[in-house]
């Protein structure tokens, strides 16, 4: 009794503490503009809409928005075709390389961000694919790959081999029984790397800054950091944006959480 | 199949494994655990490349055939169901890759189902199955397809005793009634008995011996199969031969094989000799008029019958009887043994004295 008081304690102490930030935006972006730069500052918002009118209409905040889902989710589907061909070949076929190969994905996403951005932005230069949709995704797919990989060859090696086997003796070609009994069974897998991918790439700052300086391209956390003018600082709208920025993968994320955790391979062996 | 052999690494799997399999047989394929009988079968199977040999099905080559060419069904261990799948599309899963029409399949499957009494499961999907259930619809995705050979590799070991009985009752009677050719997996000398019309004894990787199971049993080629095969064990009395033939020393113990065979074995004098006595076959006699005696050390009844624990002298000594006499722990006994149950295995192997 004395223990589980304690860990609730603990439990509550923690959350506090990752979500204070969270908070703070969020009531920020229910303030009016008075409340806002009121000394002392007021802790509760009188919920007021405005910044968020502002936000959409005075900043575009839509058209960011759509922007950013277009990249997440293609950078989401596209890593996680290639990343399951790559991780059943490294579940499946346990050549002596495998291992290296793995260590050697880990190492590449290890790698700063800043070291890979000047040859990154003279590939896209080249491929006139600067300010693109497809040369944000390639960026992107590149650095999500390694860990798409990891995360869906687990999820792929815990696919009984037997249910595999009596695919491919009952007709299907490898292929086939990778998307017909193989994918289904990983779904918690590819879900779960499709989400970690896509939280990924709709949080990404730095490459979006250097490959997207036309605004017509550019994804939230770009679009939000160059709310600011010259003379302003729009503390609100930023406020307001930034909680319509999160919502998306707090939304996804309680919707997914059922699929990730739900073993979908009990009852394939006994068990 | 001819000559087969199978290496991982270093590890030889598979030594020279030839056996032919005949239309509408029911061939079992019986040893301990780890001596390569799922691996023969993963072999026909196309699962795993053979390091040597050939295998053929009705005269064609199918080694370097892909599993879904050898017109082959495999029923696993663990049943290996389609999980995400109901019963109904688990059976008709294999149909649709062929491109059969949905009537076609709507009525073969409707036919397994109703061969195996699972036509009320269809709709379910195997989480809500119990071990039996899956078991049978494994087998249902089996007989759906109506390949040329059925693969079993030890469907029955994940059932209970009493539905492991009833099944194998059933695979004999699906057996008749389909005439397929079945080639049967199984560590259980229950199943290989019951179920084979021919079983081949594996061990260590070669085939031990290879017969009806009458012959297996009644006749074991060497000292590995007669001891596998029967419970309890046939009792081996390993011993030397004295100068003229008529004793076995074995440990402290010397047998008498004058009432035996004494004529017979005199040309082996002097050599190490297996003698091999099912428990069955020793019968208690009257005192004084027993080939051995003991004293009891164990009782073990099943009701039917009784298992007796005799120690002869060191050597301990399953006999089987019936309830006919009273007999406890501690009480001093003589076996009989008539001469033609006696088995002789010279290096192991078979002699016919």
């Amino acid at each position: 009794m004395k223990r589980s008081v304690a860990l609730l304690f603990y439990s509550i102490g923690i959350a506090l503490y990752c979500l204070v930030p969270f908070l703070w935006f969020v009531l920020t972006s229910l303030k009016s503009s008075a409340e806002l730069t009121a000394i002392p500052p007021e802790l509760i918002p009188s919920f007021h809409w405005g910044f968020y009118q502002s936000a959409l209409q005075n900043y575009g905040l839509l058209h960011y928005v759509a922007n950013s889902a277009i990249v997440a989710a293609a950078t989401a589907l596209i890593t996680v075709a290639i990343g399951s061909l790559a991780a059943y070949a490294i579940a499946r076929f346990q050549l002596t390389w495998t291992n290296f190969y793995l260590l050697l994905l880990l190492v590449v996403s290890m790698f700063p961000q800043i070291a890979i951005a000047g040859p990154i932005w003279t590939i896209l230069d080249r491929l006139q694919w600067l300010n693109t949709y497809q040369g944000l995704v390639a960026a992107y797919i590149a650095l999500s790959l390694p860990l798409a990989i990891w995360i869906l060859a687990t999820f792929f090696r815990e696919v009984p081999r037997e249910i595999e086997e009596a695919a491919l003796i009952d007709g299907c070609s490898r292929l086939q029984a990778l998307y017909k009994v193989v994918l289904p069974l990983a779904a918690p897998g590819i879900l779960t790397a499709g989400l970690l991918v896509f939280i990924h790439a709709w949080n990404e700052f730095f490459f979006a800054l250097i490959i997207m300086t036309d605004p017509t391209v550019q994804t939230l956390p770009v679009g939000i950091a160059l709310f600011p003018g010259e003379y302003t600082m729009p503390w609100g709208e930023i406020a307001a944006a930034s909680t319509i920025a999160t919502l998306p993968l707090v939304v996804l994320t309680l919707i997914f959480q059922r699929g990730i955790v739900r073993g979908l391979s009990a009852g394939a062996v006994k068990g | 199949m001819k000559h087969l052999s199978k290496r991982f690494g270093a590890a030889q799997i598979l030594q020279d494994i030839s056996f032919d399999v005949a239309d509408g047989e029911f061939c079992i394929l019986l040893g301990p655990s780890g001596c390569g009988k799922s691996t023969v079968l993963r072999l026909i199977a196309g699962l795993e490349q053979p390091s040597g040999g050939e295998i053929a099905i009705d005269a064609e080559r199918v080694d370097t055939l892909a599993p879904r060419e050898r017109d082959i069904a495999f029923v696993f261990q663990n049943y290996a169901l389609y999980p995400h799948m109901t019963v109904f599309d688990n059976l008709a899963f294999s149909l649709r890759l062929r491109g059969m029409s949905t009537n076609d399949i709507g009525s073969k499957v409707k036919e397994a189902a109703r061969l195996l009494e699972i036509e009320e499961l269809l709709q379910r999907r195997p989480q809500a199955l119990s071990g039996g259930q899956r078991q049978r619809v494994a087998l249902g995705r089996a007989i759906v397809r109506q390949p040329k050979i059925f693969l079993f590799d030890e469907p029955l070991s994940n059932l209970d005793a009493t539905l492991r009985a009833s099944m194998r009752v059933e695979l004999a009677r699906l057996h008749r009634r389909l005439r397929a050719t079945i080639v049967y997996v199984t560590h259980d000398q229950a199943e290989a008995l019951t179920l084979g019309e021919k079983i081949i004894v594996l061990h260590q990787g070669t085939i031990q011996q290879t017969g009806a199971a009458s012959e297996i049993y009644h006749k074991p080629a060497n000292t590995m199969v007669a001891r596998f095969v029967g419970t309890p064990q046939m009792n081996c009395f390993k011993g030397k031969l004295d100068d003229n033939g008529a004793l076995l020393h074995c440990n402290s113990l010397r047998l008498d094989l004058t009432g035996l065979l004494q004529t017979a074995l005199a040309r082996l004098a002097g050599r190490s000799l297996t003698l091999g006595v099912r428990p069955e076959d020793f019968h208690v006699a009257d005192p004084g008029q027993g080939w051995i005696s003991g004293i009891v050390d164990l009782v073990e009844d099943l009701g039917s019958d009784r298992f007796l624990h005799v120690k002869c002298d060191g050597i301990d000594v399953v006999a089987r009887t019936g309830r006919e006499r009273r007999i406890r722990p501690e009480d001093r006994i003589d076996l009989h043994v008539a001469t033609e149950q006696v088995h002789f295995f010279l290096d192991d192997k078979r002699i016919e004295p």
